[in-house]
């Protein structure tokens, strides 16, 4: 299978100080690095999850792919396409190709359409003509199991989940091969979660279509995901096949976000917790060496003054760190 | 039953709609005993919200409490006045809220509202300082002394969290509610912030009222699990019991379509068919009927009583009663 996206080496940086304030301030470097050596391929038809805590910088590489944010540094090739220096017109045509779920369903549907308008929207902005707008909603409607007497309805008139589904909706209506879906299960009741995510999986499978679902909540991930990377302050610590993630963690911050998941049946998972000291660091001022040493439990020396290596294991299996875990 | 410290009996809640009575809450009964942790477990509109602002009496205008006793330490709370209810809250009833960031005011420092909110002792400020500094110690906050000049946007989402349970216990309370206090923190957070809420409950002593839809956070921090549906109360009994012998259907589903409790891949995961009934046209009978696989023709016509399933362990349905 080739690849339909594939980033090298992703840097996006945010400016904290205006050039005069660095001046003054004698700043040499008023930026903080939001996502840095990013690298990841989506091959067509897969479903690639990304996980890691607030801030870590999830929906910033969301926004860098789609091209809302520019890259610092970096190349991000879309089906070959180079889209770090994409015309306004490439982009306009690049963006039917690829399309978004946000995170809050309610709040992205303008209140003042109907549903009806809400999803074909995508259809004028990018002229097109030939459609039957009706009909168009009604067929991706039924695509994502909502009654189409929804159509007349206002987004404050919809339950969570269903305007989950209309934001389902808007995002295939222009048969995108990439779909980013940013905690499509956020803020939803565990009996409406798994709705969604069956949904998710049969328009994958119906349309063939890549999913990029970025989410903290670990336990959907094992469930969607063919492979999965782990993110912490802007890096990819971890990235792996699913399988193996979930049943051989290497990396210390993937073997902590998967003890703290707290299931129902507590007495498995009390046994092998693992406490993260203190809270993520700043961006503002990254710890030396490894990032992750001010919390890792297992640190030792090289960590706190030496970047580490990268390993390779078996299936694609990368991390960054001195000591890895489950090495056999 | 002396040594519960919150008692609720036949609680109903009934808000003032366009389209008519909307029945919130229905016949609740509950306890707390003194000094341990009760969970209320339940989907967005079970009724968890009405039934904490109900406990607060910070019920919206258009709600009405047409039966109930909501008993904490011996006084009826519905019948008290709001000048005693005043004196009650923030001091031995306290409530840890969802989102710090819209707790905490925006515009003054974490020192002026730790202080502020003693203004019921006469002490003096330093020594309601000290307090403070010693209660941001406590919940784990480095350097308390700096802190207290800071302002509630340049501290973390666990930080804010940390200094508004902080403030809850500040006053000693005898019962704390926590009204989904880790949804909006990450995993590891959420851990951290779980073990400080019950360090800190066996160290003063209260007892929690813990509301949350987070089945795995219930199942961490409780002795005692309350079900609820749509304005009812399902199942109730020790945390053992309720996720490792669940009785009632929805339970049961409930535990089943957790993505948390699947520890095999699947591809299809597992769903709870049909939506809520209607609370304003309610059609009698078990409120569960619609969406439950294993209803018989009792389930129609008559509410089920409770059953004790096991030891300490009641649910409601016919299903348990046949």
């Amino acid at each position: 299978m080739s690849n339909l996206l594939s980033i090298k080496n992703l840097r996006v940086r945010f400016r904290t100080k205006s050039p005069l304030q660095a001046m003054i301030q004698k700043i040499e470097d008023p930026y903080i690095d939001a996502v840095r050596q990013v690298s990841l391929d989506i091959k067509q038809g897969e479903t690639f999850a990304l996980v890691g805590e607030s801030g870590s910088g999830k929906s910033t590489l969301a926004l860098a792919i789609t091209g809302l944010l520019t890259a610092a540094e970096g190349q991000i090739k879309f089906m070959d396409e180079d889209v770090t220096n994409m015309t306004s017109s490439q982009i306009m045509a690049y963006r039917k190709k690829i399309s978004f779920i946000w995170q809050n369903s309610i709040g992205s549907l303008s209140p003042r359409m109907s549903v009806g308008s809400l999803i074909t929207e995508g259809y004028k902005i990018h002229n097109l003509k030939d459609r039957d707008i009706k009909m168009e909603a009604d067929r991706l409607l039924k695509l994502v199991g909502l009654p189409t007497n929804i159509r007349e309805r206002y987004a404050h008139e919809l339950s969570g989940g269903q305007a989950r589904r209309v934001g389902v909706a808007r995002a295939i209506a222009l048969d995108p091969k990439l779909i980013i879906a940013d905690e499509p299960t956020a803020g939803l009741d565990v009996s409406v979660q798994g709705e969604i995510l069956n949904l998710l999986n049969k328009l994958r499978d119906d349309l063939g279509v890549s999913l990029f679902v970025i989410t903290h909540n670990l336990n959907i991930v094992r469930h969607i995901s063919d492979r999965t990377a782990v993110m912490y302050l802007g890096r990819f610590v971890e990235q792996g096949q699913t399988d193996d993630i979930f049943a051989k963690p290497r990396h210390p911050y993937t073997l902590a976000l998967l003890s703290a998941n707290l299931t129902p049946y507590s007495e498995a998972s009390l046994k092998n917790r693992i406490d993260l000291k203190g809270e993520v660091p700043s961006l503002m001022n990254r710890p030396n060496g490894c990032e992750f040493h001010t919390r890792c439990p297992f640190s030792s020396k090289h960590c706190d003054n030496e970047f580490p290596p990268i390993h390779t294991f078996d299936r694609e299996q990368i991390l960054t760190c001195h000591y890895p875990l489950n090495k056999n | 039953m002396s040594d519960n410290i919150l008692r609720i009996r036949d609680l109903s809640v009934n808000y003032q709609t366009d389209r008519g009575i909307l029945k919130a809450l229905r016949h609740v009964d509950l306890d707390i005993p003194k000094g341990s942790i009760v969970g209320v477990v339940g989907e967005s509109g079970c009724g968890k919200s009405t039934l904490i602002t109900s406990i607060i009496r910070q019920l919206d205008a258009n709600a009405d409490i047409p039966n109930g006793l909501i008993e904490f330490e011996k006084q009826d709370l519905l019948k008290l006045s709001l000048d005693k209810m005043r004196n009650i809250s923030g001091t031995k009833l306290s409530i840890v809220f969802q989102d710090p960031m819209s707790t905490l005011n925006p515009v003054l420092s974490i020192g002026r509202q730790m202080i502020d909110i003693q203004y019921r002792d006469k002490i003096s400020k330093k020594i309601k300082k000290q307090r403070s500094i010693d209660m941001l110690t406590k919940v784990g906050i480095p350097d308390p002394q700096n802190q207290l000049n800071q302002y509630p946007h340049e501290l973390s989402g666990g930080m804010q969290q940390r200094v508004s349970i902080a403030m809850a216990l500040q006053a000693g309370p005898s019962l704390l509610i926590a009204d989904e206090p880790t949804t909006a923190l990450d995993a590891t957070l959420e851990v951290q912030i779980l073990k400080l809420l019950k360090e800190l409950q066996e160290e003063i002593g209260c007892s929690i009222l813990f509301v949350s839809h987070h089945l795995g956070v219930i199942a961490e921090l409780c002795d005692h699990v309350i079900v609820m549906y749509a304005g009812e109360i399902v199942e109730q009994g020790s945390t053992y019991e309720i996720f490792n012998n669940p009785a009632h259907p929805y339970t049961v589903k409930l535990l089943e379509c957790d993505p948390a409790s699947i520890s095999k891949k699947q591809r299809l995961l597992p769903t709870i068919p049909g939506e809520i009934p209607d609370l304003i046209n309610l059609s009698g009978g078990c409120i569960f009927k619609n969406r439950c696989d294993q209803s018989i023709d009792r389930c129609d016509k008559h509410i089920p009583k409770w059953n004790e399933f096991a030891d300490n362990h009641y649910v409601s349905c016919h299903l348990i009663e046949s």
